[in-house]
């Protein structure tokens, strides 16, 4: 038996996704505005100030918390903006913020001390020393880690710290530090820290060439997929390039993070909170990843055991990987 | 005529060999017009050994040509024993810290140190946090555009103001080893092959476009960042310092080049001239500073 339960945080893009995972078995749901201030400022998703309202009365209605993801880094001269959705948040009744940048930080922590901050994992906190700057000087109550660590050094660091962690357990997995890759923006001057995009799809072209399907982000070609083969989407750390050693998938595969097998070692570990990447996802997928994740979750609760993995076969059709989690991934 | 903008030289970022590096700091000390010298590791800790013992040495002929010196971190110290070798790096070194990670930011407080182009400060109202804290220079992230760049430096209030101006842009760190992924090796045992790419290992796209570089879990741009052109704009910008990052072709040319801009003793396209009669294997970019595809060369 565990002696204490996990929350389960997951995503929404839209209010119908909310729904859905609330619906599902959602502890807690992240959402952004729809605007630069969030991490997934993709057409067609996110939420405007009066859905936000309506939503956060949803999930409180069924006792699941909204945490309010403003988790790019302001513009110089237009910080305003980023300071409004701060504000409106707060006056929304979010049950707390994830912000990644020092100066609204700052703000929130100042002008709204009744908040409960989270530290999003664009501000790439992984050491027990960088996760006390936070918590020393605003208050931060959790920090969202960085996915360079493996289950030991999370571990390590929930001894050295006083504030919860929580860690990504499925969707997609950056490859890079979050918050700290402008890759994206070299190639199409679009890019996570400023835009809240990468690899956007504005940018991406397809091209039939023979056999292969070749899809190219701002020109430059990321990967040449022959026809037998499922086509990802043209993530640039996740394409097939070439050096003078080897060519291939020189960063990483097109896996996204299966983190399910290591739940027991995360919980060891002292985590507070499991987060579920995927704003961009549909209702379908996040309804069944939310569902097997929360019967995974209560099943480990009570000492049983699930097969989170069948579960999850219908979820996610690409192949997976325990990232960094699992020291050998360096 | 004193000048009114510093050149710094920022940390090798590569895996040098050690008579490459000492020889390459005693150039710079006794030839290179340039104000700060940025030394020390901030890729992986695992290079550290080698010029550890360099270190004085290179600091010692440095200081005596009249060059600040300062100690860059490590951009992503995450093994307990590279925590420990930054704490005791940074509580050793009576000199200014550049900070490359927040890890160590809360041990610089209340000393005056730098604020290195690792560290997230997009804007003006967390370069003012960090100043309250001690910062007394920041070099900007790679990928600002100019508005960010006038904006930040006008509300700088005694910080000095850097900007990335010369060489391969740093853009992604990860906790995986590309090096020893591409050589076919783990990142513990990785033999130093980086050590064999002394400005990187180039990546191509499959259809042959020079794309990136390879540098242990750095990823780099393939293109040499170079704001030579845009010095004039840059400085009525209000900035006060060019940063230019080591690579193996000639840094003393280079950095005598910058200075002459800076100066106004040479136009800035004819000098941009001279770096592509020098370097015709190199590609130039200024594509983050306009506002587009960090790529691009726009404006030259």
């Amino acid at each position: 038996m565990m002696g204490k339960t996990i929350e389960l945080v997951c995503p929404a893009g839209t209010p119908a996704a909310l729904r859905v995972a609330v619906d599902a078995g959602a502890d807690a749901v992240y959402c952004g505005f729809r605007d630069e201030t969030n991490a997934r400022n993709f057409p067609g998703l996110n939420f405007s100030r009066d859905e936000l309202r309506e939503a956060i009365g949803y999930a409180h209605g069924r006792g699941c918390k909204v945490l309010v993801a403003i988790n790019t880094f302001p513009r110089a001269g237009s910080v305003g903006i980023w300071r409004a959705a701060v504000d409106d948040a707060v006056r929304s009744a979010a049950d707390a913020l994830i912000l990644c940048d020092v100066g609204l930080l700052d703000y929130a922590a100042t002008r709204h001390p009744e908040t409960r901050l989270h530290l999003s994992v664009q501000a790439a906190a992984a050491t027990p020393e960088a996760i006390r700057f936070y918590t020393e000087a605003f208050g931060v109550k959790r920090v969202v880690l960085p996915r360079v660590l493996t289950v030991a050094e999370i571990a390590g660091i929930n001894s050295a710290i006083d504030c919860e962690t929580e860690v990504f357990v499925f969707g997609g997995l950056c490859v890079m530090a979050e918050g700290r890759c402008s890759l994206s923006s070299y190639a199409t001057g679009k890019s996570p820290n400023m835009n809240g995009v990468c690899s956007p799809p504005s940018h991406v072209t397809y091209h039939e060439e023979g056999e292969e399907l070749v899809p190219r982000l701002g020109g430059f070609t990321i990967n040449r997929i022959p026809r037998a083969e499922p086509a990802a989407y043209p993530t640039l750390c996740k394409g097939r390039f070439a050096t003078a050693k080897c060519s291939g998938y020189i960063f990483e595969e097109p896996a996204s993070l299966n983190a399910g097998a290591l739940l027991p070692g995360l919980a060891k570990a002292g985590v507070t909170a499991l987060k579920i990447e995927g704003r961009q996802r549909g209702r379908a997928y996040i309804s069944a990843v939310v569902k097997a994740f929360r019967q995974a979750l209560d099943a480990m609760a009570e000492g049983r055991s699930v097969d989170l993995d069948r579960l999850l076969a219908l979820a996610e059709g690409q192949t997976s990987t325990q990232g960094a989690y699992a020291k050998t991934w360096r | 005529m004193r000048p009114q903008v510093g050149i710094t030289l920022g940390p090798v970022l590569f895996n040098w060999q050690p008579d490459a590096w000492r020889d390459f700091y005693a150039r710079i000390a006794d030839e290179a017009p340039v104000d700060t010298v940025c030394l020390g590791e901030v890729v992986c800790s695992k290079r550290m050994p080698f010029f550890a013992e360099l270190m004085g040495e290179a600091i010692e002929r440095l200081e005596r040509a009249g060059k600040s010196v300062v100690l860059s971190t490590l951009a992503m110290p995450t093994l307990s024993r590279e925590r420990r070798l930054m704490k005791d790096l940074v509580a050793g070194f009576d000199r200014v810290i550049e900070a490359n990670d927040m890890s160590i930011l809360a041990q610089l407080a209340g000393r005056p140190h730098m604020i290195g182009p690792f560290i997230n400060a997009y804007n003006e109202t967390t370069l003012a946090y960090m100043a309250r804290r001690g910062a007394t220079s920041i070099c900007l992230p790679p990928e600002l555009p100019l508005g960010s760049i006038q904006t930040i430096a006008a509300a700088a209030e005694g910080v000095a103001v850097e900007v990335f101006a010369w060489g391969r842009s740093p853009l992604a760190i990860s906790a995986r080893c590309y090096h020893a992924r591409v050589h076919g090796l783990t990142k513990d045992a990785c033999q130093f092959v980086c050590g064999e790419d002394p400005d990187g290992l180039d990546v191509d796209t499959l259809d042959g476009q020079a794309f990136l570089t390879i540098n242990g879990v750095q990823t780099l741009a393939r293109s040499y960042t170079c704001l030579i052109g845009d010095v004039p704009q840059l400085l009525e910008a209000g900035i006060t310092g060019l940063r230019l990052s080591p690579h193996t072709c000639d840094m003393v040319a280079v950095s005598r080049l910058y200075r002459d801009v800076a100066d106004g003793r040479c136009e800035p396209q004819a000098a941009m001239e001279k770096l592509r009669l020098a370097l015709p294997e190199v590609t130039f970019s200024n594509g983050f500073l306009h506002g587009v595809a960090g790529v691009a060369l726009t404006g030259s």
